[in-house]
């Protein structure tokens, strides 16, 4: 298999999209209700995609294993948005934007995509306002904008500290909206375990009916996969506990390419891990680091409360090592230097894994109002879950798991190598590169939905089909599948909980294809990772009861997949011999410590094909050209 | 209209709007009832007066007691409204809860969880009261027509009936303070600027009404209202005073 | 810490439920409710019994999935989410008495796990602004003052929980409906369809089967958001005036001089 074209459309990059679109092909309004697409998941991308597809009147089949739509992942984003209206009259600009993308994904993404997301990005605040999500205002009634992690424009738009929330209310509105015209239905705890190809091209879906058990069948003409990131193969992380990659995988399994697998985004500030039992890790919104300053003691072991570290023995290293960007340097450099002062031992708190992020400074220059009014239901959610105030002691942080930039390979149509099969969110590899900015997955999720997929799936239906149905062999050959899956999953008759592998596999992930990689590491960890697969397949158990709710055989389904994933990771971290963005190897640093790239050999992505279970992988390069950025060495000292 | 009825907030409204009117008629019945405190006031009792004013009120235009049976024609709409109302809702309600799960009380005030009760006690007063002050047909202590302050001074001897009373009033107490502040509520007329002063506004108009009609009763039994002359003198004055 | 955990066992929706008592051991105080439960789950798997279901998310206060009434109380002691909620709050060797949100309403699908769908209906009914996909006018264009905004945000944190409809004694949705009604008809963006939105949205409601609201005030005490009861007699306003105003399929047609 070789890896297909990309289809960028020729011509200057600011007019790309416009010759696209332009050119696109259309379905007659009459026509289109015949025309059915289905759309895994509810998220911003999925919600959107459903909405704005329905709208315009093709039939909507939307799935997600959660009780409602609006309960998808997306929902807990808390920062903020991007887009570069300029409301500030900083001199911001779609090309701005777009190179800070470009410059924060370390040059690891396509220019093509990454200035098209720049130039949609203002129809997201639009359409987003005009679905009444409240975003901050200024007085006078105009929107508010603040400055986000790693840029130095206030493009961010934000509503209190639950944008991510408001946003996917209103796209799920707007598909409710759709439901109640009869264009879309919502299929709410309905898991997709299959995707179903006929004749070379994705045309219907298996899922199971979550709560009877029962597995059903859906035909389409396309199939939208916005299944979101796979974090949570290290199980504790940032993302909902339902997150994972099962969608994705099975698409995979099916020839859709993934790409990049080993790039994921660990977040700086996160509340520390405190114990075995932890199911999941909490977010701290990067805004805090506007007014938040970093620190740990300079000796190692220092175990006087902090307020007593006198001024020369704190060791501020983000604003000693990038003294232009200080606190506010991008998440993987950020991230990473919080691990290099931990390994060093100088790392608070019990168990020595933990950073502080104190405002001390701030209240005392600005003022409790001021930080109160900025941060205060963020302070508010760090004193409900470790018990202390803020106000008072600083916050204690530390890296957490949190975002995938990798995903499913797709082309400028987020199309993946399975004709007739989408990928949008942060289910695909698209826009990121090595690592994701703050703010911008929203508008990336929010760009595919509303935007770009409602054009590129029309534009695929134009094609006359057969309409397939659900009593095709392709279906009883998927369904056979998932069928001897469950049955594998339910026979295997151990002891243990799905959970206790996924730990496992998670501790492995973490110290190995985590902050930082190694090539012996890595080797570890796929014989590791191998091993917990044998243990898994033989010592799992799950409750009886297959046609029925059975939430330790949806559980045990996703980390059998989690599983395949995790060794993929490490096969491409392995291969990947440079350091860029999220994906820091150890080999490859410069002298001071910095990620090295490697242009010459690297400026790719990585598509990997599957090769069945017993095969090895095979990776596809598609090779990435920058004529509209200098591929400059990132800094921001 | 008719959906508006059907709909538990539209019926909320018709039961806070007849609950308006009606608490509005206490308000003036409480006035009224006040005119006792001037005592016997010589020949004609003022509250007599009041209440032969009450039934010539819109005379000519009305006949005699017109005004009055026209109160008595929206008094009697709206506690029917009110009552339907509010069983209506009541099993509404209770379909929408597992029967065997009361909810827990985490801080409602103890008077909304009565409201049925108390609506029902007082109910079973009102009629007492119209059989006793308003036909006369408990007939215990001597009763006469149209001379209420005569009728007042001798039920409000006996101690069971001021019992009867200051029992009622409470219950007037504990349904309205919930029930006016919930009336605003329901009615939509509140606004975060306003709801402290609305609860606060409630509870004394509560107060209010509860005290002021309590002291009727009281001032009687305690004896510092005087006697009124006999029935007697008393047809004459009144006779007197039409004519005069 | 140690605990007893009278948990509610109903097989599914027609079934009669009961309590089953377990004790969990040697629990972390700073560990989340729901994390004590994924140990008692991980040793009830290893003693080969049924698990308990029970729904979660986010685990962090914001998606609105989790739904455990914990000592009759909708989420629990300390209103926030039952996620949110830390084994610290209870005391060491207390018994605590878990089950599903309860109205008819939300019928139990299996242990703690319930249908909530039909909230989703109220919101189908009219919680949304007309505005589709495409081209839309520039938002400040359409200034909205920033207290505007403030309310309107107040309301628009709803999760969609259901602890309101749980802890009110008449099962009714009138915080969540009310939130959603302040919301939009705040804004100037929902204006189009004020008074629709508000007489679909309560119709839907009533379908439902959700109870009528009495102003008892519980559901606005348990709401994790803090949702006020002002959306309530938001509510009310708005579907009054647009009850009992015209209504809007027959306005009054102009006559011809
Ligand atoms: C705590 C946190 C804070 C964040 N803050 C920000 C921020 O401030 N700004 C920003 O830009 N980004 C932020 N992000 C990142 C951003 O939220 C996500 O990248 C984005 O929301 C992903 O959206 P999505 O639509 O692709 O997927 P999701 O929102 O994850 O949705 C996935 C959907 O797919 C469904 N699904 C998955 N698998 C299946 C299946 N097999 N069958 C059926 N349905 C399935 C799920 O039910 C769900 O509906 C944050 C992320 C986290 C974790
Ligand atoms: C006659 C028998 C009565 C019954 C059975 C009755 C019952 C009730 C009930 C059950 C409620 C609902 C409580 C609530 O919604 O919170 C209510 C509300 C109310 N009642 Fe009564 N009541 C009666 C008489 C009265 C009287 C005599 C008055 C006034 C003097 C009155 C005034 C009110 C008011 C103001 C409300 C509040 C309405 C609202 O919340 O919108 N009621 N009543
Ligand atoms: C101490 C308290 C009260 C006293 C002394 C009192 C006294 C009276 C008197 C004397 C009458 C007859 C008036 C007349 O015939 O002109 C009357 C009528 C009436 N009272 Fe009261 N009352 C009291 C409390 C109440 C309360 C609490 C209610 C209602 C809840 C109430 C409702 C009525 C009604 C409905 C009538 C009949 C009016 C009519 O149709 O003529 N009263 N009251
Ligand atoms: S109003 Fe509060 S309790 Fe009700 S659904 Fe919304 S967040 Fe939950
Ligand atoms: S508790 Fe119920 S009665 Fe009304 S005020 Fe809340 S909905
Ligand atoms: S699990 Fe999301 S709110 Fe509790």
């Amino acid at each position: 298999m070789r890896l297909p074209d990309a289809k960028i459309p020729p011509g200057p990059l600011e007019h790309k999209w416009q010759a696209w679109i332009d050119q696109h092909r259309l379905v007659g309004p009459n026509n289109r209700s015949g025309k059915n697409v289905i759309v895994i998941g509810t998220g911003l991308a999925g919600a959107s995609a459903a909405a704005s597809l329905a709208a315009q009147g093709f039939g909507v089949k939307s799935f997600c294993f959660q009780d409602s739509p609006r309960r998808a992942h997306s929902i807990a984003a808390q920062g903020g948005i991007n887009a570069s209206k300029d409301y500030a009259n900083e001199g911001d600009s779609v090309r701005r934007l777009f190179a800070d993308t470009m410059k924060g994904g370390d040059f690891r993404s396509r220019e093509a995509n990454v200035w098209r997301l720049a130039e949609l990005s203002e129809n997201i605040i639009d359409q987003a306002v005009a679905q009444g999500v409240p975003f901050n205002r200024e007085y006078g009634g105009q929107l508010a904008t603040r400055s986000f992690g790693g840029v130095l424009v206030q493009r961010t738009f934000y509503s209190r500290g639950q944008t991510g929330q408001q946003l996917l209310l209103g796209a799920y509105s707007a598909l409710e909206q759709q439901v109640a015209a009869g264009n879309a239905v919502v299929h709410s705890r309905h898991e997709m375990l299959d995707v179903v190809i006929v004749d070379g091209e994705a045309r219907g879906v298996i899922v199971r009916n979550l709560v009877t058990g029962e597995i059903e069948r859906h035909a389409a003409d396309a199939v939208i996969l916005a299944s979101g990131g796979y974090t949570n193969v290290y199980y504790l992380s940032t993302n909902a506990m339902g997150s994972n990659v099962t969608a994705a995988w099975r698409a995979h399994r099916h020839g859709a390419l993934m790409a990049n697998p080993s790039y994921t985004q660990i977040h700086p500030t996160c509340i520390p891990q405190s114990g075995e039992y932890q199911s999941k890790l909490t977010l701290m919104s990067e805004s805090l680091r506007n007014d938040g300053r970093v620190w740990v003691p300079r000796k190692g072991g220092d175990d006087r409360p902090p307020a007593e570290i006198p001024e020369d023995e704190r060791f501020y290293y983000l604003e000693e090592r990038y003294p232009s960007f200080g606190n506010l340097a991008p998440r993987d450099i950020a991230s990473r230097a919080a691990k290099v002062v931990c390994d060093d031992g100088l790392g608070v708190g019990p168990t020595g894994r933990g950073v502080y992020l104190d405002f001390r400074d701030a209240i005392a220059q600005r003022g409790r109002d001021v930080v109160e009014v900025r941060y205060g239901n963020l302070f508010e959610m760090y004193e409900n879950i470790t018990g202390e105030n803020p106000y008072e002691t600083p916050m204690m942080i530390y890296p957490a798991p949190h975002y995938a930039m990798g995903g499913l390979w797709v082309d400028y149509e987020l199309q993946t190598t399975i004709p007739g099969l989408f990928a949008i969110g942060e289910a695909n590899f698209s826009d990121h590169g090595a690592n994701r900015l703050g703010a911008s997955a929203l508008m990336q999720a929010l760009a595919d939905g509303y935007f770009i997929v409602p054009h590129t799936v029309a534009h695929h239906l134009t094609a006359d089909r057969e309409s397939v149905s659900t009593t095709d062999s392709a279906f009883d050959t998927a369904q056979d599948a998932v069928e001897s899956h469950i049955t594998r999953l339910m026979d295997v008759g151990g002891t243990k909980a799905a959970q206790v592998f996924h730990r496992e596999l998670g501790n492995v992930m973490l110290d190995y294809c985590g902050m930082a990689r190694n090539a012996p590491g890595l080797e570890k960890a796929l014989t590791e990772i191998g091993e917990i697969r044998e243990n898994f397949w033989s010592d799992l158990r799950v409750d009886p009861g297959r046609d029925e709710f059975n939430q330790s055989l949806e559980y045990a389904n996703r980390v059998s997949d989690f599983l395949e994933l995790g060794e993929l990771m490490c096969l491409d971290a392995l291969r990947r011999e440079e350091s860029c963005g999220g994906h820091f190897r150890e080999e490859y640093e410069t002298d001071d410590g910095e990620a090295l790239r490697d242009d010459e050999r690297f400026a790719k992505v990585t598509a990997w094909e599957y090769q069945g279970d017993d095969g090895d992988p095979v990776p596809h390069d598609e090779q990435l050209s920058f004529e509209n950025v200098k591929l400059a060495t990132r800094s921001y000292k | 209209m008719v959906e508006f009825w059907r709909s538990t907030i539209g019926k909320k409204t018709f039961v806070a709007v007849t609950g308006t009117i009606l608490v509005g008629y206490l308000i003036l019945h409480m006035v009224g009832n006040l005119n006792s405190l001037f005592g016997p006031t010589g020949a004609e009792p003022r509250v007599d007066w009041y209440a032969g004013w009450l039934r010539e009120l819109g005379e000519p235009l009305l006949p005699f007691a017109g005004a009055l049976w026209i109160v008595r024609a929206i008094l009697l709409g709206s506690v029917i409204i009110h009552i339907t109302g509010v069983v209506q809702l009541r099993f509404r309600n209770r379909d929408a809860r597992p029967a065997r799960y009361p909810a827990r009380k985490i801080g409602r005030s103890w008077e909304s969880g009565v409201m049925m009760t108390s609506g029902i006690l007082l109910a079973a007063f009102i009629v007492f009261h119209i059989l006793q002050f308003t036909t006369l047909t408990v007939d215990v202590t001597p009763l006469h027509h149209e001379q209420v302050y005569f009728n007042l001074y001798n039920a409000f001897q006996e101690w069971y009936f001021v019992a009867i009373y200051l029992v009622a009033l409470i219950l007037i107490g504990v349904h309205l303070r919930h029930g006016i502040w919930s009336l605003v509520q329901t009615l939509g007329l509140d606004s975060p600027a306003r709801n402290r002063g609305i609860r606060y506004g409630a509870t004394t108009l509560t107060l209010v009404i509860v005290v002021g009609f309590a002291l009727v009763p009281i001032l009687f039994w305690t004896g510092l209202l005087d006697a009124p002359e006999p029935p007697a003198a008393t047809i004459t004055a009144i006779a007197g005073g039409l004519t005069g | 810490m140690n605990f007893t955990l009278e948990i509610w066992r109903q097989f599914d929706t027609g079934e009669e439920g009961r309590y089953e008592d377990f004790t969990v051991e040697g629990i972390d105080p700073e560990a989340s409710f729901l994390e004590m439960l994924d140990q008692l789950n991980e040793r009830l798997t290893e003693e080969e019994r049924r698990t308990v279901a029970f729904d979660s998310d986010c685990r962090e206060g914001i998606c609105g999935t989790c739904s455990l009434v914990i000592n009759d109380t909708p989420h629990g002691p300390r209103q926030v989410t039952s996620c949110q909620t830390y084994m610290r709050d209870f005391e060491d060797g207390a018994t605590i008495r878990v089950e599903p949100f309860r109205s008819t309403t939300f019928p139990v699908i299996r242990d703690l796990v319930t249908d909530r769908s039909a909230l989703d209906r109220v919101i189908q009914a009219g919680g949304y602004t007309g505005a589709t996909t495409g081209p839309q006018p520039e938002p400040n264009s359409m200034p909205v003052a920033p207290e505007v905004q403030e309310k309107a945000m107040d309301a628009a944190i709803c999760i969609g929980c259901g602890a309101c409809v749980a802890a009110c004694p008449n099962g009714a949705a009138m915080l969540f409906t009310g939130a959603k009604v302040t919301h939009l008809n705040l804004l100037p963006q929902g204006q189009a369809e004020r008074g629709n939105r508000a007489n679909s949205m309560v119709e839907q409601m009533d379908e439902e089967g959700f109870g009528g609201c009495t102003n008892f005030g519980e559901c606005s005490r348990v709401c994790p958001q803090e949702i006020s009861l002002d959306v309530i007699g938001m509510l009310n306003r708005e579907y009054r005036k647009a009850r009992l105003s015209r209504d809007p399929k027959d306005p009054p047609t102009m006559l011809a001089q």
